[in-house]
């Protein structure tokens, strides 16, 4: 029960919006170094939401508990989304500046659109589930375009608002029949609604799979992942790592809980959809990757591509597949960490890395790089003893605990797949002859630093303590 | 018995070495103290090794210096090592060959020595693992981690076609493991044990066994490699550097032979019974049709490379004979070709680090020249062919004796490849080694120096010791092998 109002704050929700202000305030006011100060803040900020998350700290303040939910899933989530945009602006903030791209609201923005991934992974009502989604893909649409004056940039941030503001429109749409058909928006109220029925009637079913492919164009899979390669392409690269590390663990968790919640009982209907695309995603994630000569579009493939993995465990919909999504999620986190990492702080001729063929010669002249670069991409492949390697291997447990046979099968070939492309980087790095060397110059600064050692620690020595990150996502409740 | 974790601290030590190399920077000077510590840290496992087999108990058809711990708290996975009879030879080989490598590539491996150790130190702690594990995905685990090393290893190293080499090698072996990891979780959902002791009995249904079966054949079928799967291998060994190839026929071959021992023959063996025809037709073809191939070769490297899978082939007619004979000859015929077929690659290196090709053409009459090496050649090249006397033949020997109870068209088959080994094994050396000199940029070609003798005369010594007193090996493996087959037997019988 409430019994101060000051509690209210300690809704990690609430005191990051709250803290989002002040740091918009912050870095009104501040005359100089005003992007810096304000990224340092905006990190302090979601450390502290960490740890309210952590302890679990909520009060049933007015409506709260109808419009969001509390489980261990969800903090989970929230707390893997939070540390990943804590990583993003860290590993950024160079970026921005070597750019000359000091705008103070980029923090900001980014506190904002964790904000909304917080509440659509917690959301527990289609309302505040739509409101949650638009304010994080609002501020994401923007930090796309950021770079006013680029192009590309421009371009990428208007093709992601067109199609995002369709495919909410196609969401909403979905959203309005199934709360013309159930009468209600709650989670609970539709779950207890439809356990009356064997069947769905036809209204639903195309609310479903209106709601459906909303969602499917948040986490991109495929075919509703066309502006994911060129989003990814167009925007300045630590936006790139951004969307690749945050915005899909947030829709991951959405997905999850949106088909678990209240369509529980209806599994052959909306498992039907995830399974097409699962291999759909799987599949052309691995071979468009192949012919990219882009970085930033290989990896926008390669998280298609694992998106896909992810919606295997989704379809295996038991507590398996829960634990696997959780395992698969962090792994996913902490490799694209990790490389984005490295991508922002590597410069080839004075400029950021954008082609992959200018990693030649990095072998010779930056040789700790390359091999975390490979270490990275082997454990992308799914290669073990790397991180990456138990993520897919709880898929498939998963998987075959459902009796899923067929599916995972398809799912091991499409990561032979995709091993030939990340395999390709190894070969640019290692095996290419380059008459040019030295002209790739690595900078980083001490804090991506740390934040890369720690998630290449990750990476390396998951296989030594595996029970750490298993044991809390085997206790997982949705 | 040892008190001390000595499995591990062996699988374990070359990783360390690897450690320690890490942090030796590399230039001029230094690559000679990478080199030296490459070379202390696979000695020392060597030496590790032969205490396993020392105090190695003959009596005991089940694992000995076990050592289990829990590894995954959510599934009954463990960190569980172990030697038997089987995997004891296997782990031998293993250690025996690195070191040598490590000195092959003494001085011809000028560009990223510290690189080039590292890969064969990790590339020495996987093989040992894999072997040594008793818990399947710890095994699988070290079965696939082999590819990381090996990619580099033919990538970096090999020579001009070395970039389609080494993605043929990795992607075609990966597409057959992860095959087996769907078998692997599938064993564990139906019996909740990954410990591959315990999967030794009968646990599957019929239909179950025949879909594993296939997994596990679509794996090791690759890695062997039998017919019409060996096509990577002529690539892999053509490209990679010499002490590449001599892992790569002398260990990474074998996780296949052993592979099929365990898994297929020990945990399917109703399947196997099944697949049986198949096993021994694919086995006759390619001992046939490679060595038809091998006579048609210009490169030495890719000859031999052949020949591997010509011999092989013998080794999965043994295993898939399920008696006494033909899985004891298999394992000989196994740590046989390991050797011979090593020392023939480094035979191919000792030339060809002196004139840079492996043109058959090129050469003839070396004998003139290098009376050394074409003693040590021939010692190789008659234990490929089996002359008694050397290793080859005992275990050929043991697995036509095996063959005889099973059907006489697979002897027939066997001994024909037999036969043509042969012809092209005697027909390289003729080329090679006999006549006069005919190519005058051989005129003043050396003869083996002290570093390579030190490698070649110990794997002689190996080859003659095993073809005069196979009992030292035979003896421990005996009574695993016992195990196997009575399981296989018990199983069948219902």
């Amino acid at each position: 029960m409430l019994n101060n109002i000051y509690n209210i704050f300690f809704i990690p929700e609430i005191f990051l919006a709250c803290s989002s202000f002040v740091c918009l305030l912050f870095g009104l006011f501040l005359k100089k170094n005003a992007f810096r100060q304000t990224s340092n803040l905006a990190v302090f900020v979601l450390l502290l939401t960490i740890l309210l998350v952590y302890y679990d700290s909520e009060s049933n303040f007015a409506n709260y508990k109808s419009l969001f939910s509390h489980s261990s899933f969800i903090n989970f989530f929230k707390i893997l989304a939070l540390f990943g945009s804590i990583a993003s602006i860290i590993i950024s903030k160079d970026y921005f500046l070597g750019i000359k791209l000091k705008n103070f609201e980029i923090p900001v923005l980014f506190l904002f659109s964790t904000l909304g991934m917080m509440l659509m992974i917690a959301s527990h009502n289609l309302m505040s589930m739509y409101l949650a989604i638009e304010l994080q893909s609002l501020s994401l649409y923007v930090a796309a375009a950021i770079k006013r004056d680029s192009i590309s940039s421009a371009e990428s941030g208007v093709k992601y608002f067109i199609l995002g503001a369709l495919s909410s429109g196609i969401l909403l749409y979905g959203f309005s029949l199934i709360y013309g058909f159930t009468g209600s928006m709650n989670f609970d109220d539709i779950s207890f609604y439809l356990s009356k029925y064997d069947n769905l009637n036809l209204g639903l079913i195309f609310g479903l799979v209106f709601v459906m492919v909303g969602l499917a164009f948040k986490v991109s899979a495929v075919p509703f992942h066309m502006w994911t390669p060129d989003v990814y392409e167009g925007a300045p690269n630590s936006i790139t790592g951004f969307f690749a590390i945050v915005p899909k663990i947030a829709a991951v968790a959405l997905i999850y809980r949106f088909c678990i919640v209240p369509f529980e009982n209806f599994y052959l209907e909306w498992s039907q959809i995830i399974l097409f695309l699962s291999i759909a995603s799987m599949f052309l994630g691995a071979v468009a990757a192949i012919a990219q000569s882009n970085i930033k579009r290989l990896l926008a493939y390669s998280s298609i591509g694992h998106i896909g993995y992810i919606l295997i465990a989704l379809v295996a919909a038991n507590d398996d597949g829960i634990k696997a999504a959780s395992i698969y999620m962090f792994s996913y986190m902490i490799m694209n960490v990790a490389i984005f990492a490295i991508l922002l702080s590597l410069k080839v001729k004075n400029e950021y890395l954008i082609n992959i063929s200018d990693l030649k010669g990095l072998s010779k002249s930056n040789p700790i790089v390359s091999l975390s670069i490979s270490i990275i991409m082997l454990s992308m492949a799914g290669i073990p003893p790397f991180i990456g390697f138990f993520g897919k291997f709880y898929v498939f447990i998963a998987a075959i605990e459902q009796e899923l046979y067929v599916l995972s099968i398809l799912g091991v070939l499409a990561s032979v797949i995709s091993a030939f492309y990340y395999l390709r980087i190894i070969k640019i790095m290692y095996f290419d002859e380059s008459k040019s060397e030295g002209i790739i110059n690595f900078q980083i600064s001490f804090q991506s630093k740390i934040i890369l050692s720690l998630s290449l620690f990750v990476i390396i020595c998951f296989i030594f303590y595996p029970s750490l990150l298993i044991n809390i996502s085997a206790s997982l409740t949705i | 018995m040892i008190d001390w974790p000595l499995v591990s601290v062996i699988i374990f030590l070359p990783l360390i070495g690897a450690l320690i190399i890490l942090f030796i920077k590399e230039d001029e000077l230094t690559s000679i103290n990478i080199k030296w510590a490459a070379l202390l840290a696979t000695l020392g496992t060597f030496i590790l090794s032969l205490i396993l087999w020392l105090q190695f108990d003959y009596s005991n058809p089940s694992y000995q210096y076990e050592e289990k711990f829990r590894w995954f708290d959510d599934f009954n996975f463990f960190y569980h090592v172990g030697v038997d009879g089987i995997s004891l030879f296997m782990i031998l080989l293993s250690t025996f060959l690195t070191p040598l490598c490590i000195l092959a590539s003494w001085n011809n491996i000028k560009k990223r020595v510290k690189e080039y150790m590292l890969s064969f130190l990790f590339l020495e702690t996987v093989m040992i693992g894999m072997f040594a594990s008793i818990d399947i995905l710890l095994f699988y685990i070290f079965f696939e981690a082999v590819l990381i090393p090996m990619y580099l290893i033919i990538g970096i190293w090999g020579g001009n076609r070395r970039i389609y080499a080494s993605f043929k090698f990795f992607l075609y072996t990966l597409l057959g493991s992860v095959l087996m990891l769907i078998a692997i979780i599938v064993m564990y959902r139906n019996t909740s044990s990954m410990s591959i002791e315990f999967l030794q009995g009968n646990y599957f249904s019929y239909n179950t066994q025949l879909f594993l079966w296939l997994a596990f054949f679509a794996s090791f079928a690759v890695k062997i490699p039998m017919w019409p799967f060996h096509t990577w291998l002529p690539d892999a060994h053509v490209e990679a550097p010499t002490a590449g190839s001599v892992i790569l026929a002398g260990v990474l071959l074998k996780m296949g032979g052993y592979g099929f021992i365990r898994f297929s023959l020990g945990m399917l063996p109703e399947a196997t019974e099944f697949f049986i025809p198949l096993i021994m037709t694919l086995s006759i073809v390619a001992i046939v049709y490679t060595s038809l191939v091998a006579l048609a070769q210009t490169d030495i490297k890719k000859l031999i490379a052949y020949s591997s899978v010509a011999h092989m082939g013998i080794v999965t007619i043994g295993i898939f004979l399920v008696n006494q004979q033909g899985l004891e000859g298999a394992m000989i015929q196994m740590i046989s070709h390991g050797l011979v077929s090593a020392a023939l690659f480094l035979c191919v290196g000792v030339i060809y680090d002196r004139m840079h090709t492996r043109e058959i053409e090129f050469y003839g009459g070396l004998v003139q020249r290098m009376p050394l090496y074409a003693t040590v050649f021939m010692i190789f090249m008659l234990g490929s062919v089996g002359l008694p006397g050397t290793s080859g033949f005992i275990g050929e020997f043991l697995v036509i004796v095996g063959a005889f109870k099973f059907s006489s068209y697979v002897v027939i088959g066997a001994a024909f490849g037999i036969i043509l080994s042969a012809v092209y094994m005697l027909y390289l050396y003729k080329r090679i080694i006999f006549g006069t000199i005919t190519n005058n940029k051989l005129a003043d070609i050396l003869d083996i120096n002290t570093r390579e003798k030190i490698i070649l005369i110990p794997l002689a010594i190996s080859v003659i010791l095993l073809g005069i007193f196979p009992n030292l090996f035979l003896d421990p493996m005996r009574l695993s092998l016992e195990l196997i087959i009575t399981n296989y037997e018990i199983a069948n019988a219902k």
